[in-house]
């Protein structure tokens, strides 16, 4: 195995725009709003930026393909800017992009933005895509919720869980994240909702209704990360450090190959062995202290914590019942609110998660300030459970 | 003598209720209440006539791969989807014909689907001959009372098989009882009387006299007479003005299934010979711009259809939604909403390039390890053995299958919501995610028994292109048998 990123690169500063239908701002605006945080954060002026790495998803609808878009809109001086694509997870693709560049010794201190300006697009959920020109004429006329909700069939199938078991555990997925998100200001949706209103809700995609699915938000999120070293010699000091970054693909095992039972997301149960051995974290059940992770639809979130193996395969649905991941349970999850309470513009989301384990690690998340944490994880899955990408991310206090 | 060596029908599943449309209409149609008894047959709105003629086909056929002694194919249909594009090519890609058969497009009248029988018997060889009918009528039109969708399909070959011919009559005359302009959507008729004392009464008993003639056969050696008609009573009247026995005259299958163009008499010689006992002489003909008229003698062998008239009759869903009906043949302006602009454009280099597996669903299975998988790639998908070119064609249309996964979606655009989809994986191996079609809320579930159906998959309103590839539906005769085995 390779040497891994443990410890390597630190994170200098963070930025989140607040998230929401932002009708009063452009992607540019957003980036700027982000990025101006971060970089008063990190203290740092943009003559000292190296490199730039911009996550974007959507390029018809504001934003634009290419590296200008950002660089236009922060005025950089000119340095390299890499725009990243890669579903859901492009956010955690830009993360991924400047700390590499930055552990290669290729920058000293380097920038990454996502954003995404959905609410321009004229939709309630995502926009239509284009998804090539043979895909169209094979694959459903699906949409996200239906991708994803077939986790939910298989699951039950292969689990043995009725029907109303599984759909009180998705709502209580639900009910969890909207009590963190009403606590803080720069989530989107900020009530809370009781089981009721999570089951009786208008079906989206069976069996998800509304409240299953997350928000359609706009949004930006950055980091500036740079050594551990350069980052003392900035003053810094409790330094939060990158401990693991993993991201694997499908293959077309899951799609195509019939040893895939439908339930799981294979992607992400390789990106997490990987991200904890990378981490040397050996029982993530009682190490990893928190998680921001891909709850686009309620039902991929309760799965994930199967796949992330915090809870015993079969057994996720029960620690959500019992509370395992409340903001006061065993690993709290969407501390923030998750994506079920930002929304998910998708370029941003990765980077609006590690916000998050930021502020905790740093002690700095307010009215949702967890006691000690010392690892955060994040994760993100693009595409569909039959092909898609997933990156998990591990933060922590440096040498934890 | 040539006959027919097997043959396969289809109806659609759904099945309008007249009475739902007469009460609907009544407030500016009283008229029609009389016709509001029974039910039509009643296109899904992914299905045409060609899809139609393509399932026929497949119960002809049977679920054997090997369609590779069929050496020619005619389509017919007066609704068929491209009126510059050679639908029969369509059909053979969809059953994997071989590239090397001759392939024709037989239209313009509502015999055409007999005439494209008498030309394949003539022809000589082995034919598939497949007609399919998706009629279209104006809202509270008598028409769309008459009126069904359906499909029958027959294998012609030089040996007798299940029914030899033994004659053919035809005569050809430009009486116009009704027309459609290659830019209309909907017939135009004239006056009922005439059309049935100057047209049918005159013009089809010289073809069924002709097609005795040859046969050596009087009329009263008639034990099935086939002929569809909207008018009541028509094939009686023809019988009495022959000399055909009055019981052999046959159901014209209007209570059930309303006649279906030019497919229907192929519909009801189809349903004839499911009946048909050992050296019964079965008559079919069909009126339109004159008369085709074909006499075959049963012989008693050969195997039926797995479905027929009979089978296709029996899987019916009533549908008392007439909004539905008329939304599904677009005669009503709706509003689809903002996911439904998507731009349906096809590459038709794509769909060329990849056409045996849009059009016939054929993957690929690994000549080293036996892996089956969909679609065919260069670089097997088998983990742990990534082989290179080792993919030979492998058809997956008629292999059973079950649902693995699946979801019933309300926000994306259907023309049927929600719209189900999954995946599906089939017997023996391979797995594919695909729409579900035919279903309704509640009826999928993982484990569901389901088969392929060939269907429209998106229609490009913009430049009139019609998008085909395979479905699962409900496997029904597989769910049927599941359940008798879970009461045993």
């Amino acid at each position: 195995m390779p040497q891994g990123i443990r410890d390597k690169v630190a994170i200098l500063g963070m930025g989140c725009s607040k998230f929401g239908e932002r009708w009063d701002a452009g992607p540019d605006d957003l980036m700027v709003e982000a990025y101006l945080e971060a970089m008063q954060d990190a203290g740092v002026e943009p003559t000292q930026l190296d490199a730039a790495w911009f996550s974007t998803h959507i390029d018809e609808i504001g934003s634009g393909k290419g590296g200008t878009p950002l660089s236009i809109a922060l005025r950089l001086p000119n340095i390299a800017v890499t725009r990243v694509e890669n579903f859901c997870a492009s956010g955690s693709e830009a993360f991924r992009g400047a700390v590499y560049a930055v552990a290669a010794g290729a920058a000293d201190i380097a920038l990454a933005v996502g954003v995404e300006k959905l609410k321009d697009t004229g939709y309630g959920g995502l926009p239509v895509a284009n998804p090539g020109t043979l895909n169209p004429q094979v694959m459903p006329n699906g949409s996200a919720p239906g991708n994803f909700a077939q986790l939910a069939s298989a699951y039950r199938a292969k689990h043995g869980v009725s029907k109303d078991d599984l759909k009180r555990a998705i709502a209580h997925v639900s009910v969890k994240s909207h009590a963190n998100g009403a606590k803080n200001p720069k989530a989107h949706l900020r009530k809370p909702i009781t089981a009721e209103q999570a089951l009786n809700a208008p079906m989206i995609a069976e069996p998800l209704g509304l409240f299953d699915c997350c928000g359609v938000s706009d949004g930006a999120a950055a980091a500036i990360v740079t050594t551990p070293e350069i980052a003392r010699s900035l003053g810094k000091h409790d330094l939060v450090t990158v401990k693991a970054l993993q991201l694997s693909v499908s293959n077309g095992y899951e799609s195509q190959y019939n040893g895939w039972d439908g339930s799981h997301f294979h992607t992400a149960r390789v990106a997490a062995g990987k991200a904890y051995k990378e981490a040397g974290i050996e029982r993530p059940r009682e190490q990893i202290s928190m998680m921001e992770v891909h709850d686009c639809f309620s039902i991929t979130e309760l799965v994930t914590m199967e796949d992330l193996f915090i809870s015993p395969e079969g057994q996720g649905w029960r620690d959500v019942l019992d509370g395992f991941y409340d903001a006061d349970g065993g690993v709290p999850c969407q501390i923030d609110g998750g994506l079920k309470c930002f929304g998910h513009p998708i370029g941003a989301s990765g980077l609006r998660m590690l916000y998050e384990m930021y502020l905790q690690l740093q002690g700095r998340a307010g009215e949702r300030q967890l006691s000690n944490p010392v690892f955060g994880m994040t994760h993100n899955l693009g595409g569909a459970p039959a092909s898609n990408v997933c990156s998990v991310a591990i933060i922590g206090q440096e040498g934890a | 003598m040539a006959g027919i060596a097997a043959w396969g029908a289809y109806a659609p599943r759904l099945r309008l209720s007249r009475k739902a449309v007469t009460e609907a209409n009544a407030w500016v149609a009283p008229n029609l209440k009389a016709k509001g008894k029974g039910e039509r047959s009643m296109a899904n709105w992914d299905e045409d006539a060609l899809t139609m003629a393509v399932e026929a086909a497949r119960d002809a056929l049977g679920p054997d791969d090997d369609r590779s002694h069929i050496d020619s194919l005619y389509f017919a249909s007066t609704t068929a989807p491209f009126a510059d594009r050679l639908n029969a090519g369509i059909v053979s890609a969809a059953l994997t014909l071989e590239k090397s058969i001759a392939a024709s497009d037989v239209t313009g009248s509502q015999r055409c689907g007999l005439t494209a029988l008498g030309q394949a018997l003539a022809a000589g060889g082995t034919a598939l001959v497949a007609v399919g009918e998706h009629r279209k009528a104006r809202a509270v039109s008598a028409q769309e009372l008459d009126f069904g969708d359906g499909a029958a399909a027959f294998v012609v070959t030089d040996d007798p098989g299940a029914a030899e011919l033994l004659g053919r009559g035809s005569v050809t005359d430009d009486f116009v009882d009704h027309f459609r302009g290659d830019d209309g959507g909907f017939d135009y008729y004239w006056e009922e009387r005439w059309i049935r004392d100057e047209g049918v009464v005159k013009l089809v008993p010289p073809a069924i006299r002709k097609a005795l003639e040859i046969a050596g056969l009087s009329p009263s050696d008639i034990d099935h007479f086939c002929f569809p008609s909207t008018f009541a009573g028509m094939a009686a009247t023809l019988a009495k003005a022959v000399g055909i026995r009055p019981e052999a005259v046959r159901d014209n299958l209007a209570a059930v299934m309303g006649e279906a163009g030019c497919a229907h008499g192929p519909i009801m010689f189809a349903h004839a010979l499911e009946d048909a006992k050992k050296d019964e002489v079965i008559l079919v003909a069909q009126f339109g711009q004159g008369a085709e008229a074909l006499v075959f003698r049963a012989t008693g062998a050969g195997h039926g259809p797995a479905r027929g008239v009979t089978g296709s009759l029996a899987d019916r869903q009533e549908e008392t939604n007439y909004l539905k009906f008329l939304t599904f043949n677009g005669l009503v302006e709706w509003d689809k909403g903002m996911r439904a602009e998507k731009d349906n454009k096809t590459a038709l280099t794509t769909l060329y390039r990849n056409e045996d597996m849009i059009l016939g669903l054929v993957g690929g299975r690994c000549r080293e390890t036996g892996v089956v998988q969909f679609p065919r790639t260069r670089i097997s998908v088998a983990p742990n053995n990534p082989a290179v070119d080792t993919q030979e064609p492998y058809r997956f249309a008629e292999r059973k299958a079950l649902v693995l996964s699946y979801s019933a979606d309300y926000l994306t655009f259907s023309m049927a919501p929600p719209n189900h989809y999954g995946m599906i994986v089939f017997e023996g191996g391979g797995r594919i995610m695909m729409d579900i079609t035919d279903v309704a809320p509640g009826d999928v579930e993982t484990g569901l028994p389901v088969r392929m159906v060939f269907r429209i998959k998106e229609v490009d309103e913009k430049r009139g292109f019609v998008r085909y590839f395979w479905k699962a539906a409900p496997d029904r005769a597989a769910i049927a048998s599941q359940t008798a085995q879970a009461a045993e």
